[in-house]
C-alpha cells in the first residue's frame, strides 16, 4: 500500500511538473512579456529596459529551469504585475476560492441528492419531472446570466444581498448558488439513475420484506450505493469550481484565484499565471486521490480489487 | 410545520438584521467610485494603466499642472518656471508646502525625485516619463534647476504630468514597495488604505494648498473598487452603493440615460485609431507597397459611418496621424472621404481590378474591425482576419510579420504630437513606412525649442504621411462617463478624470 502510495504522489508530482512545463511555454507562445507588461503605449525604451530588468532575453528553458527550481523550494517568485510575491498573493485569493468552491459544491450537494432521491423514489411523478425540470434549467441557463438577475433581483430591486466584495459571508450567498446550481443537475441526473437502479435490486426487495423503515432503506442501504459514482463526479466538479469560477468571481468581484489566473494571463505575468496553474493541478490531483479514498471506503469491492 | 416556519421566520430575520449598510454617498460625503482594472501598484512610477494616472493625479502634485481645459502649463508646487537655455529649466517653488505625513517639501525632495528616477537604476517602469532628464540641481531651498539631455521642447508636459514629487526622507526609507503599500504625497488627497488591485480609500488632505490651479477639495472621503464586470458596475450605480463609473458602451449609456436615476457625460478622449500599412515592404512584397492600394483602402472605408453607427459619442473621424488638439497637429492635410468607386478606379489602375487578398489583424472593438473588413471586400479587397490579444498583436507587428492591422494610441495624454506621430514614424520597431523625409521633419519638431519652427515641422511631416497614405487615421474615441444624480463632475478630453474638482451638488 505504501509503495503504491509513493508511487501515485511521484505521478502526481510528474503530471503537475508537465502541466508547468506546458503552461510555461504557452504563456511565453502568446506575447512577449515584455510588452504585455510595458503597457499599451510602450515605446520601444520602455520595452528594451524591460526584458532586461526581468532578463526576458535570455533562452525560454534558461527562464524555465531557474523557475522550476525555485518553485520546489516553495518560492514562486515576484509577480510581474503586482510587484510582490506570488506565494502573498496566492494566501490573499486562495481562500475566497476556497470559500466558494466549498460552499458552492456543498450547495450543490444538498441540493441535488435529496432531488435526485426523491425523484428516484416516484419515477416519472410530478416530483420527478420538477427535479427534471430544475436540472435541465440548471444546465441550459448561461451562468452569467443567471448571475446578473440574482444582481437584478436582490441588489438592484430588494438590496438584500451585497453584489461586489467578499469581506462577510453574505457576500458569498449569491456566487454560493450561481456557482453550486451549475452543478446541481449532473450530480441529481447521476443520483437519480444509481438510485433507481440500486432501489430495483434484490438486496432492497430483501430489505423491504425484512420491514425495515423505508428511511433506512433509502439512506443506510441504497444510498450508499447509489452514491459511489457521485463521489467522483463531486471531486472533479470541486476542482472545476476552484479553478473555473472565473466568470463568477468576475461578476461577483471576489477577487479569488480563479480570476488572478485569468487575468495575469492576459498581462502575461508568468510567476502568477505559473504558480496557480501549479496550485490547482496539484488540488485536482489531491481530490482524484481523496475521491479514489473515499470510494474505497464506501466500497470494500473497491478496496479489495 | 409550525415549529419549521417559526425557524424560517427566525433565519431570514437574521439574515436581514446581518445585512450591511448601503454605502450611502452623500449622506456620509463618501464618493464611492468603481472601475474595471486591478491597479498593479499604487507608485505612479511603476504602474502604466490609465488608473494609475487618476490616482497619481489625486495623490501627488507635480512642479507645474496642465490646466484641462486651455492645455497651458501652469506652476503647482513651482511657483513661477523659466527656461533658462534650450536644456536648464529653473524652477522657484512655492514655500510652506507639506506631504501627508508632514514632512516639508522643499528643493531637497524635488531634486531627490528627479535624480532618483532619471537614473535607469530605478526601475521607473515608463522609460519615455523620464528618459529625457539629465539631473536636477539645487541652488537654494526653493530654487531647482533641471538638465535635459538635449533640447527637448516636450518636457514641460512631462513635469506637469508624469514626475509627482516624492518626499525623500520617506521614499528612501520605504522604497516602492513601501510606497506602494503606504503612499505618501503632497496632492489634494491623501491615500489611507490600499488593498492591492482591489481598493484604495482616500481622505481630503487639510493641509493642501489653498489657491493652487487644481482648486481645493471638497468630497470628504473618495472609495475606489475594482469590480471587473461593467453589468454589475452598473448594478451598483442603481442601487446606490457605488456614485461614479466609466467607460459605459453606448447601448448601456442609453438605458441608464433613460432611467432618470443617473448622468450620463460624454467625452472625446485623445485615443484615436488608425490603420497601419507596411508601406516599406518589411513583411514582404506586399501590395501595400503601392501608394495608389494604400490610398484605395482609404477611400473604400467609410469611416463616417461607422462612427455614427458603432463608435458614437463625441467621437469624430480624423484625418491627420494626431489627436487634433495635440500640439503640431496639422489637420490641413490630403482627406479620403468616403469614394468606392474612386477605390475600385485606383485598385485598377495600380494593376489589381480584381483586387487581392492581404492578412489583416485587431485587438480590440471587434465590430469595428469588421464593419471595416465589409467595406474592404466590397471594393475586392479580401483581409484574412486575425483577432488576437494586444501584447500578441505588438510582438507580431514588431517581429515584421503584420502587414496591415487596426490599432490605436492614446499619447499617454500628451498633449503633443511627439507622443504620437515622432513614435511611429521615426523608423522605430512600430514604423512601416520608413520615410526618411518624415523621420527628419519629426525629428526635427522634436528636438527644437521654438514652436514656430515645431509647427513648420510636424506640418510638412503630417502632409507627407496623409499625402503617401501610410497610416489611415480613423476617428477619435471616446467615454461615456455614469454617474450618481448628487455628483457634480466634469470629465475632461484627456481622459484623466479629476474627483479633487468634484463636489457635491
Amino acid at each position: 500500500m505504501l509503495v503504491y502510495t509513493l508511487k501515485r504522489l511521484l505521478l502526481a508530482l510528474l503530471v503537475a511538473m508537465t502541466v508547468s512545463a506546458i503552461t510555461f511555454s504557452l504563456t511565453y507562445l502568446a506575447g512577449d512579456p515584455a510588452i504585455a507588461m510595458a503597457g499599451e503605449t510602450a515605446s520601444d525604451a520602455d520595452i528594451e529596459y524591460i526584458e532586461k530588468l526581468y532578463g526576458f532575453d535570455r533562452p525560454i528553458v534558461v527562464q524555465y529551469f531557474e523557475w522550476a527550481l525555485n518553485a520546489f523550494q516553495g518560492d514562486f517568485g515576484q509577480s510581474f504585475y503586482f510587484r510582490i510575491p506570488v506565494a502573498d498573493l496566492l494566501l490573499e485569493r486562495l481562500p475566497v476560492s476556497m470559500t466558494l468552491g466549498v460552499s458552492a459544491i456543498s450547495f450543490a450537494i444538498l441540493l441535488s441528492i435529496p432531488l435526485g432521491v426523491l425523484a428516484a423514489m416516484r419515477p416519472n411523478s410530478l416530483l420527478d419531472r420538477l427535479a427534471l425540470g430544475i436540472s435541465v434549467v440548471g444546465q441550459a441557463m448561461p451562468s452569467f446570466w443567471f448571475a446578473l438577475v440574482l444582481i437584478v433581483m436582490f441588489a438592484v430591486w430588494y438590496p438584500v444581498f451585497p453584489t461586489t466584495g467578499s469581506e462577510t459571508w453574505l457576500h458569498f450567498v449569491l456566487p454560493t448558488i450561481v456557482l453550486g446550481y451549475y452543478a446541481t443537475p449532473a450530480i441529481m441526473r447521476l443520483t437519480r439513475t444509481g438510485m433507481l437502479e440500486v432501489l430495483g435490486s434484490d438486496y432492497i426487495r430483501t430489505a423491504r420484506a425484512k420491514g425495515l423503515p423505508q428511511h433506512v432503506i433509502l439512506f443506510k442501504h441504497a444510498l450508499r450505493n447509489a452514491v459511489i459514482p457521485v463521489v467522483s463526479l463531486a471531486a472533479v466538479q470541486f476542482g472545476f469550481m476552484l479553478g473555473g469560477s472565473i466568470v463568477i468571481e468576475s461578476i461577483f468581484a471576489l477577487h479569488g484565484a480563479g480570476y488572478l489566473a485569468w487575468e495575469s494571463i492576459g498581462r502575461n505575468d508568468l510567476p502568477v499565471v505559473q504558480a496557480v496553474v501549479l496550485v490547482f493541478s496539484l488540488f485536482y490531483i489531491v481530490l482524484t486521490f481523496l475521491s479514489d479514498l473515499l470510494n474505497a471506503w464506501l466500497d470494500p469491492r473497491i478496496r479489495v480489487g | 410545520m409550525k415549529k419549521f416556519l417559526a425557524a424560517s421566520a427566525l433565519a431570514s430575520l437574521a439574515l436581514v438584521s446581518a445585512i450591511p449598510a448601503a454605502h450611502a454617498g452623500k449622506a456620509d460625503d463618501t464618493l464611492n467610485i468603481v472601475w474595471e482594472r486591478e491597479l498593479e501598484n499604487v507608485d505612479s512610477y511603476f504602474n502604466t494603466a490609465r488608473e494609475g494616472i487618476i490616482v497619481t493625479r489625486l495623490t501627488w502634485d507635480g512642479l507645474l499642472y496642465r490646466d484641462p481645459k486651455t492645455m497651458d502649463y501652469v506652476p503647482l508646487i513651482a511657483k513661477s518656471f523659466k527656461w533658462v537655455d534650450d536644456t536648464t529649466l529653473e524652477f522657484q517653488l512655492r514655500e510652506g508646502l507639506t506631504f501627508h505625513n508632514g514632512e516639508e517639501l522643499d528643493a531637497d525632495d524635488v531634486v531627490f525625485t528627479y535624480n532618483w528616477v532619471a537614473n535607469p537604476d530605478s526601475g521607473v517602469k515608463t522609460q519615455r516619463n523620464v528618459n529625457w532628464i539629465k539631473e536636477a540641481k539645487k541652488l537654494d531651498k526653493y530654487t531647482v534647476q533641471v538638465m535635459l539631455k538635449e533640447p527637448f521642447p516636450a518636457a514641460l508636459e512631462f513635469v506637469s504630468g508624469s514626475v509627482p514629487i516624492y518626499p525623500q526622507d520617506y521614499y528612501s526609507k520605504v522604497g516602492p514597495d513601501g510606497m506602494g503599500q503606504k503612499p505618501v504625497g503632497s496632492g489634494p488627497y491623501k491615500i489611507t488604505e490600499v488593498e492591492p488591485g482591489r481598493k484604495i480609500v482616500w481622505e481630503k488632505f487639510d493641509g493642501y494648498m489653498k489657491d493652487g490651479p487644481k482648486g481645493t477639495p471638497t468630497i470628504g472621503k473618495i472609495v475606489q473598487r475594482t469590480i471587473p464586470e461593467r453589468n454589475t458596475q452598473i448594478a451598483e450605480l442603481l442601487s446606490g452603493r457605488a456614485d461614479w463609473m466609466w467607460r459605459v458602451p453606448a447601448d448601456q449609456a442609453d438605458r441608464l440615460k433613460s432611467s432618470g436615476k443617473v448622468q450620463i457625460v460624454n467625452e472625446e478622449t485623445f485615443r484615436i485609431g488608425y490603420i497601419t500599412m507596411d508601406a516599406a515592404g518589411i513583411t514582404g512584397d506586399t501590395p501595400l507597397k503601392n501608394p495608389l492600394v494604400r490610398k484605395a483602402i482609404s477611400y473604400a472605408i467609410d469611416r463616417k459611418a461607422i462612427v455614427e453607427a458603432l463608435v458614437r459619442g463625441k467621437s469624430q473621424v480624423v484625418n491627420s496621424a494626431c489627436f487634433p488638439s495635440q500640439f503640431g497637429c496639422e489637420t490641413d492635410v490630403t482627406k479620403y472621404p468616403y469614394d468606392p468607386a474612386k477605390a475600385k478606379a485606383l485598385l485598377a489602375e495600380a494593376g489589381y481590378p480584381d483586387g487581392f487578398s492581404i492578412d489583416f489583424y485587431a485587438y480590440r472593438n471587434r465590430d469595428y474591425a469588421e464593419a471595416m473588413l465589409n467595406f474592404l471586400s466590397q471594393v475586392g479587397i479580401k483581409a484574412n482576419f486575425g483577432y488576437l490579444k494586444y501584447a500578441a498583436l505588438r510582438d507580431k507587428i514588431r517581429s515584421k510579420e503584420v502587414p496591415m492591422a487596426f490599432m490605436t494610441w492614446g499619447s499617454y495624454s500628451i498633449n503633443d504630437v511627439s507622443a504620437i506621430t515622432s513614435h511611429f514614424f521615426t523608423h522605430g520597431k512600430d514604423d512601416l513606412a520608413l520615410d526618411p523625409k518624415v523621420k527628419e521633419l519629426l525629428q526635427k519638431g522634436d528636438t527644437t525649442v521654438d514652436s514656430a519652427v515645431r509647427k513648420q515641422a510636424y506640418s510638412e511631416a503630417l502632409k507627407l504621411i496623409a499625402e503617401q497614405a501610410y497610416w489611415l487615421p480613423l476617428w477619435s474615441y471616446n467615454t461615456n462617463y455614469a454617474f450618481s444624480n448628487d455628483v457634480d463632475f466634469t470629465p475632461t478630453s484627456d481622459e484623466i478624470p479629476r474627483f479633487f474638482t468634484a463636489s457635491w451638488k
